[in-house]
């Protein structure tokens, strides 16, 4: 579609049809006072060669750093195809178009990435995306009140190995809902949930991340049974390429989890600070008209013809209106798009190949980090690609040593109330010679310190 | 046009009331509201035993083209739900008045509350309405 924006001739024809001089004059209902004077701060505009100057230049200061943090958004290996595929016209755009129908290859796409994450979770249904996986979590808890009417309480209870961040940004949109967040009390020696449970009131969901946020494998049998137990829904914060080792969130304990959530970025989607990223969502056929976003289904039309098309859009605002499930009425196309051919040109094997490469390069830092005097693990037990690590001394001060010689040298766990700990991840994009570069680097800084201090 | 049941009273949200022997109202939609809507293809009930005011949202209709809310016509508890409309909503098309009851609600008192229709008022109000 071309783009064609107004001339100036069109805006005057315009405003003379409605009988305005200026289109100031359109705004005169805002008070004079509440105007913005000037725009203070903000420099003129650039034209295109200044622009790509200024950008490339601060490009450059970023570098090219080995990056060995996780927490959350993970460097994996993108096959060019896959970007090269989605960005071309017939797919790129961020959104389900709006006259959906008409756009059936962009409806089958997303019907097929539905299909993997609903593979990949061993769960019924999935939407057709989310924006990204905090929110989905936020969506996943109100999702689990509207489903779970024989409970009547808004509790919802959440395992120690939830992401800090994601229990901050499904507060700040579902709190104003009514909802609240608690924490089960975790185990100081395994960072998970402790062995016994106390009954807890008359929560509405229970949360479990797995792998947790340090790193650690939650056993999901017991708390998803434990959960069902006191009429709790189980809501499964997951990452994908871990599914490729762990058990599908649709088989945790005797009936497996109700709803499953997470960040969807691991699948193609580049890390960019921060965004844009992608949520995903599944769940059980039971609670699909609970879920929020939109699903696409297949159907056949009037000549016996395969199509695909919007599916159970009462539940959706254009029909339900201020009863509409959601606000969420869109998906991340674009990110989506880029998932489906992901995971299409790696296969399942392909996915596995991944998880258990980085699993392997992460075992192979841990070990070399552990070497060096001073660090040793946070937490016993298995992991997955990322480790908790305690250290002797503060780990600020270290990763601004590494980070100048081109290390990202992880999390930093202070910040989570975790104390002198550090968050570390290596992906299948890491060689052993990064890991060794990695360990040798920290194995100095952390020698001179203490000599130093000596 | 519909032949509407003598025995039953009526709202002008198009929701039927019989009263029961043992005191209970039985409430569904009306044929001309399964008409209007068309082919259901879902029915989400209330929990039994929830009380509901009038006026108030009780149930969701939805077709293959609308969602609709029922309305509860009158102040009372849910004492019973039907079922069976989970795996057969079109029961709503087939039978409104009968197999395709929606809800049955112990009244909280006198169920005369004025807004209630006999059959021939219905029938002037849907008359009124194709108008």
């Amino acid at each position: 579609m071309p783009f064609i924006p107004h001339t100036e001739d069109d805006t005057r024809e315009m405003l003379e049809a409605i009988g305005v001089d200026s289109i100031n004059d359109l705004f005169d209902e805002i008070p004079k006072g509440l105007l913005a004077k000037g725009l203070g701060d903000v420099p003129e505009g650039l034209n295109e060669m200044q622009i790509a100057r200024l950008m490339h230049k601060r490009a450059a200061r970023d570098g090219l750093p080995l990056c060995f943090i996780g927490a959350g958004a993970y460097e994996h290996h993108v096959p060019q195809a896959a970007w090269d595929i989605a960005t071309r016209g017939e797919f790129y755009s961020a959104y389900t178009p709006y006259q959906a129908e008409a756009s059936q290859g962009t409806l089958q796409t997303i019907y097929e990435y539905q299909t993997m994450i609903t593979a990949l979770t061993g769960l019924d249904v999935s939407n057709a995306s989310l924006y990204e996986g905090a929110s989905g979590l936020a969506e996943a808890a109100l999702m689990a009140v509207r489903s779970n009417r024989r409970v009547k309480s808004k509790r919802i209870l959440l395992a120690p190995g939830v992401n800090p961040s994601y229990e901050k940004v499904a507060g700040a949109i579902a709190g104003t809902q009514g909802l609240s967040f608690e924490r089960l009390a975790m185990d100081p020696d395994t960072g998970n949930a402790q062995a016994s449970l106390a009954d807890s009131g008359d929560p509405v969901a229970v949360v479990i991340q797995q792998p947790s946020f340090v790193g650690t494998l939650e056993n999901v049998d017991r708390i998803t049974n434990w959960a069902h137990d006191q009429g709790a829904l189980v809501i499964a914060v997951v990452n994908p390429t871990a599914l490729a080792l762990l058990k599908a969130p649709g088989r945790w304990g005797e009936q497996g989890a109700d709803i499953a959530c997470g960040e969807g970025q691991p699948l193609g989607v580049p890390l960019s600070s921060g965004g844009p990223y992608f949520g995903f969502m599944t769940c059980r056929q039971q609670h699909v008209r609970q879920m929020p976003g939109r699903i696409v289904g297949r159907t056949t039309d009037l000549d016996d013809q395969p199509g695909y098309a919007l599916t159970l859009q009462a539940r959706e605002q254009h029909i339900r209106r201020s009863k509409a499930t959601s606000n969420i009425c869109t998906n991340q196309g674009l990110m989506v798009t880029a998932a489906t051919i992901y995971m299409s040109l790696l296969g399942f094997e392909g996915l596995v190949q991944v998880a258990r490469e980085s699993h392997q390069n992460t075992a192979k830092l841990v070990a070399g980090l552990c070497s060096i005097d001073g660090i040793g693990r946070m937490f016993d037990g298995p992991f997955f690609h990322e480790v908790a690590l305690r250290f002797d001394r503060p780990v600020a001060p270290l990763l601004t040593a590494l980070a100048k010689r081109g290390i990202l040298g992880g999390y930093d766990l202070s910040s989570e109330a975790y104390g002198n700990a550090l968050l570390v991840c290596a992906t299948e994009t890491k060689t052993t010679a990064d890991i060794d570069a990695y360990v040798s680097a920290l194995g100095e800084i952390m020698a001179t310190e203490s000599r130093r201090s000596a | 046009m519909s032949d509407l049941p003598g025995d039953l009273l009526y709202t002008s949200e198009h929701e039927w009331l019989r009263r029961e022997d043992d005191g209970t109202v039985t409430v569904g939609i009306t044929d001309h509201a399964q008409a209007s809507l068309g082919d259901l293809v879902y029915v989400e009930l209330p929990e039994v035993g929830q009380d509901v005011d009038n006026g108030g949202d009780m149930a969701v209709v939805e077709s293959v083209k609308a969602a609709s809310d029922v309305y509860a016509p009158i102040d009372g508890n849910v004492v019973a739900v039907n079922e069976d409309l989970a795996d057969d909503p079109e029961k709503i098309n087939s039978e409104p008045y009968g197999e395709g009851w929606i809800v049955r609600i112990q009244p909280a008192g006198d169920i005369d509350n004025g807004e209630l229709m006999t059959p021939d008022a219905y029938q002037a109000l849907l008359d009124a309405e194709d108008g």
